[in-house]
């Protein structure tokens, strides 16, 4: 069985990809690292290894989650398996 | 069956100050830029001698030259150092480095370029340079244990790889060898931003905590004085945002990963300032890799541990630097930089015990003399923090 994503905490928003040539559609086996459980889902989009997707709907302005603790905030609505990046989440530091 | 660590040792050189070494370098030292050359014509005429050039030196004054002097000093003290040439444009600065030196009882010999010209100061290092290569060449090993050796981490082109997996591998190293009474070092001051919190509570005592988040602090406010943007593509690095990693946030709370579970932070240090006890410290320092290994080796660590993501490619003239990746990608792409393997981590393959062992194995090996990837590659990166701008 190949893992398709990590997540570290079942509360956290994203999962992170750890196989190359991801793509939209895909059937996806997720692993939850803390509370070693498997879970599955479907990709939206197109990911690259390391990339993130969101394990849950992500409305504009929430904060997103991982390790348990704040990494930033949304700047657009996120649909749970799209790509989570830059492009629609940003620092709150800084 | 995990390594019994308090029955491990390391061969080793033991030095006239009683600290153990795990390379027997024979380093040239320039004090400024202007001494690189014949700094290197020295190492190019000995067999066995270390040029170790760099840009610096000149009209810097005040914390930034005390820093100058601490780094070249703590890089000459190293204990994987046995004997050190020192050259210079003029005597004064020179001599202090060597005094510097000196104190930890190892051969050092210094030489200014002024009033002598390179080639006559080429000559004259030179022969320092062949007695002390000779000298270094019958050094006998000996064993000591491996609470002995002093190791540092710092992680660099980080992406989510490294927090899931090459960084907590550190940290269950970590735990194991502070459990044993080793002394070990992180840093990265802007790298824990979002995270610093955690970092704050791992503190062994209220004075350790109020120190380490006024070095915390003050790091934040040469940020803010300085943006010009969010810093997006400096932190994270463009490498970093590759490999998928979003904000810095999300960043610190994957190098937070290195210092474990439940190693305490037993105190701090400035740049390159050696600890004074066992224990897990932290050094107020640049997140820049070379930047923050150069201050290690000058601290006087012994070997280095690198969690990489995307492949950062670093080493160091004088500091074994061990590369750990857990992305398969890397490990595909570029497996020549990397020591540790622990893609298995994320296919369930391994679990973290079994990486930290890896870990520890590859650091008893290293100690012991196995030369690292960034050795075998020829990467001598050496790279001194400025503070400010020169006089």
């Amino acid at each position: 069985m190949t893992i398709h994503f990590v997540v570290h905490d079942e509360g956290d928003s994203v999962g992170v990809v750890v196989v190359e040539g991801l793509k939209a559609g895909q059937k996806l086996t997720g692993w939850i690292m803390d509370q070693d459980k498997m879970i599955e889902f479907d990709a939206k989009s197109d990911i690259p290894i390391g990339h993130k997707l969101a394990i849950k709907p992500i409305r504009k302005g929430d904060t997103i989650i991982k390790y348990g603790v704040d990494i930033g905030r949304a700047v657009a609505d996120i649909g749970a398996g799209e790509h989570l990046h830059v492009h629609n989440v940003k620092t709150k530091r800084w | 069956m995990g390594m019994n660590l308090k029955n491990a040792s390391f061969e080793g050189w033991r030095r006239e100050n009683g600290r153990m070494g795990v390379r027997n370098h024979v380093i040239i030292l320039p004090v400024d830029d202007l001494s690189n050359a014949a700094c290197e014509a020295v190492a190019n005429n000995i067999k066995g001698a270390l040029a170790i050039p760099h840009s610096y030196g000149r009209l810097q004054f005040g914390a930034d030259l005390e820093l100058h002097f601490r780094t070249l000093i703590g890089t000459g003290s190293n204990p994987n150092v046995a004997g050190v040439v020192v050259i210079g444009i003029e005597p004064g600065w020179t001599g202090r480095v060597v005094e510097g030196i000196a104190k930890t009882g190892k051969p050092v010999e210094g030489f200014a370029i002024e009033q002598n010209g390179d080639i006559n100061t080429i000559a004259a290092a030179s022969r320092a340079a062949y007695k002390m290569v000779k000298h270094a060449s019958r050094l006998k090993k000996t064993r000591a244990p491996l609470e002995e050796l002093w190791v540092s981490t710092k992680c660099g082109e980080s992406d989510t790889t490294s927090g899931l997996a090459s960084c907590p591998t550190v940290g269950n190293a970590f735990d194991k060898l502070w459990e044993n009474g080793n002394t070990l070092v992180f840093g990265e001051t802007t790298e824990l931003t979002g995270g610093e919190h955690l970092v704050a509570a791992r503190c062994k005592t209220p004075e350790i905590r109020e120190k380490f988040m006024a070095m915390f602090n003050r790091y934040q406010a040469v940020v803010e004085a300085h943006k010009t943007n969010d810093l997006s593509e400096s932190q994270p690095t463009k490498g970093n945002i590759e490999g998928g990693l979003t904000t810095i946030e999300e960043k610190a709370l994957g190098n937070i990963q290195k210092i474990g579970k439940k190693c305490t932070v037993d105190g701090v240090l400035d740049k390159a300032e050696t600890p004074t006890h066992p224990g897990l410290w932290f050094m107020d320092s640049s997140s820049a890799a070379a930047e923050m290994v150069t201050l290690c080796a000058a601290a006087g660590f012994a070997v280095h541990t690198f969690p990489t993501g995307q492949g950062n490619v670093i080493g160091n003239p004088i500091l074994p630097v061990i590369k750990i990746t857990a992305n398969p990608r890397t490990q595909r792409t570029m497996s020549e930089h990397i020591d540790v393997d622990v893609t298995g981590l994320l296919q369930k393959r391994m679990n973290m015990d079994d990486a930290g062992e890896a870990l520890l194995d590859c650091i008893v090996r290293t100690a012991d003399g196995e030369l690292t990837a960034a050795e075998l590659l020829g990467h001598r990166e050496f790279v001194l923090t400025r503070l400010y701008e020169s006089a």
